[in-house]
């Protein structure tokens, strides 16, 4: 297996941030530690020799009932040296993630549908509101605690008048 | 000094122009945009959250229900990234059955595209010419799968069957008569003063957005920049094949039709190639055992393999523990699956990387300084499906 430049280059940037590389299936997925993901992934962008300017996805996963809960799934390509990356960061139920959506404007509407399926909160997110589902809707349904059909799925749906909003 | 007041009007999520339920929410100064604001999520089925309690092969059916203008290619990346879960191979023939029909669905879906963008923009006869040529392509996939819209036919390992004898001369007459008929479309619109009028110079998003904000696919190329996932990492035998990356300059909507234009000959090259090029043997990897229900002639003969049959479509088969992305250059840009397996029948997560939700995200940005007249070209010319950026 080649080693990830990428993966050598932020050891030796940020030597406490890189808490495992994983490489399987010939894509390499580096995990890192939450407090360092924006200051990693700008360098991953700006770095001449990396140039990972694009984020393809954004995704997170819930592994409950393992603590901490969640893992972030951050898809990386480089136009340049033609690579994919993952970047991973675990964060906990409540925890509030960094908002990436300066350094990619793809994020913008990524973090909105994250926040949307799991409740992960991203800090300094410019316009963090549902995205998939309507405003009125409680629970964050891809939660492994979130049942398939729903909470109020025995419920017949209620009947909302334009004045009684 | 008079005060300088917006009208907010509401565009969708009923409107023609907007390709299924969209809602735009445009603040208005006179007929200039100012803001933009998409509301999405009208079609959702929650196929991610679904798909967690289906079985690998069960979810399949799903994924012809998220771009529902090219199914196969949607049965095509999931399949990928199920298969590199697995680690299997998959037969020359049928990756290259593979490839064809993919070709065969991105054209189907770029005719779509061009039909009801003209058709948006004021160019009625267009639709009536692709539509012809569309209807073909489906007929043509219906020989073979048997449904127009929903196939599933490529399956994990490989395909569900092999092709039927009338099949290929089929896709030969179609291959032969197919760039004369592009000729005609651009008979139509690409000289065509009115069209040039209405798509020239409107909605340009420059290369160094299209990157930032994740636009992928024609969008992505008409802005110029080089990135085809079908050449960047080529899946399904696509490097067996000769066919160019065709590429704008302006990243307006009258590049990006010029694009797919291209587009459509560089996927009837391959196709012929295929033709060409097609080998005999197996259509699925019946040594996958583990995971690739046997051929279902000996299904019906063999008790052995009916029990595994049996077990494999109840049960499901049991992928190794990890992680896999896996994705295809479908026809709106980059289709990607991402599978996380705890060794389980089930996926403990499958996300769809839906090229349409990211190329409408740059939307606001494209319109916004714009006239609300081109908001219906921008929105025919990235070529959005509501059914994939919903979910």
């Amino acid at each position: 297996m080649d080693r990830c430049l990428a993966g050598d280059l932020l050891k030796g940037k940020f030597p406490e941030a890189v808490e495992k590389i994983e490489y399987f299936r010939g894509d390499t997925a580096i995990t890192i530690r939450r407090e360092f993901l924006r200051e990693v992934l700008c360098f991953l962008k700006d770095k001449e020799s990396l140039n990972y300017e694009m984020l393809v996805d954004l995704t997170g996963v819930d592994f409950f009932p393992a603590d901490p809960r969640f893992m972030l799934v951050y898809l990386l390509h480089s136009m340049k040296l033609n690579k994919r990356l993952l970047i991973k960061v675990w964060i906990g139920e409540g925890d509030t993630a960094e908002s990436v959506s300066d350094i990619f404007r793809a994020a913008e509407w990524l973090e909105r549908e994250v926040f949307d399926m799991f409740g992960i909160k991203f800090k300094h997110h410019p316009d963090l509101r549902r995205i998939l589902l309507s405003d009125e809707f409680s629970g964050y349904p891809l939660r492994k605690d979130f049942p398939l059909e729903g909470h109020d799925f025995a419920k017949p749906f209620s009947v909302l008048l334009e004045e009684e909003r | 000094m008079a005060e300088r007041r917006f009208m907010t009007i509401n565009m969708g999520p009923q409107h023609p122009a907007t390709h299924g339920v969209l809602r735009l929410l445009l603040e208005l100064d006179g007929e200039v945009i100012v803001k933009a604001t998409p509301h999405i999520g009208y079609l959702h089925r929650g196929v991610e959250k679904l798909s967690e309690s289906l079985t690998y092969s069960q979810a399949l059916t799903l994924t012809d229900r998220l771009d529902y203008t090219s199914a196969l290619s949607n049965n095509l990346a999931y399949c990928l990234a199920v298969e590199k879960l697995l680690d299997i191979e998959v037969p020359k023939r049928a990756q290259y059955l593979r490839v064809m029909f993919a070709e065969l669905q991105r054209i189907a879906a770029h005719l779509l595209w061009l039909a009801t963008h003209a058709l948006d923009i004021g160019a009625m006869t267009v639709l009536f010419y692709a539509f012809r040529e569309r209807e073909t392509v489906l007929e043509i996939l219906e020989l073979v799968t048997g449904a127009r819209l929903t196939p599933s036919f490529i399956r994990i390992g490989g395909l569900a069957q092999d092709i039927p004898e009338t099949f290929l001369p089929r896709v030969r007459e179609f291959v032969q008569e197919f760039p004369r008929r592009i000729d005609e479309y651009e008979t139509l619109l690409t000289d065509n003063i009115i069209w040039k009028k209405r798509t020239e110079n409107i909605a340009p998003l420059s290369a160094a957005d299209c990157i930032s904000y994740g636009v992928t696919g024609p969008v992505l190329r008409a802005s110029g920049v080089y990135y085809d996932v079908r050449k960047a990492y080529p899946y399904s035998s696509y490097e067996d094949f000769d066919f160019e990356v065709p590429l704008g300059t302006r990243g307006d909507v009258y590049d990006r039709y010029l694009v797919r234009l291209k587009e459509m000959r560089q996927s009837n090259r391959i196709i012929s190639q295929v033709l060409e090029k097609l080998p005999e043997g197996p259509i699925a990897n019946f040594a996958a055992t583990q995971f690739v229900p046997p051929p279902k002639g000996d299904v019906t003969r063999d008790i052995a393999a009916l029990i595994r049959h049996f077990k494999l479509i109840s049960e499901g088969f049991r992928p190794p523990v990890g992680e896999v992305y896996a994705s295809i250059e479908s026809s709106k840009g980059e289709l990607g699956f991402y599978i996380v397996s705890d060794g389980s029948p089930k996926p403990l997560r499958l996300r769809i990387r839906p090229p349409s939700f990211l190329n409408l995200g740059a939307l606001p940005r494209m319109i916004e300084g714009q006239m609300v007249a081109d908001v219906i070209a921008a929105i025919g010319s990235i070529d959005i499906v509501l059914g994939e950026i919903d979910r």
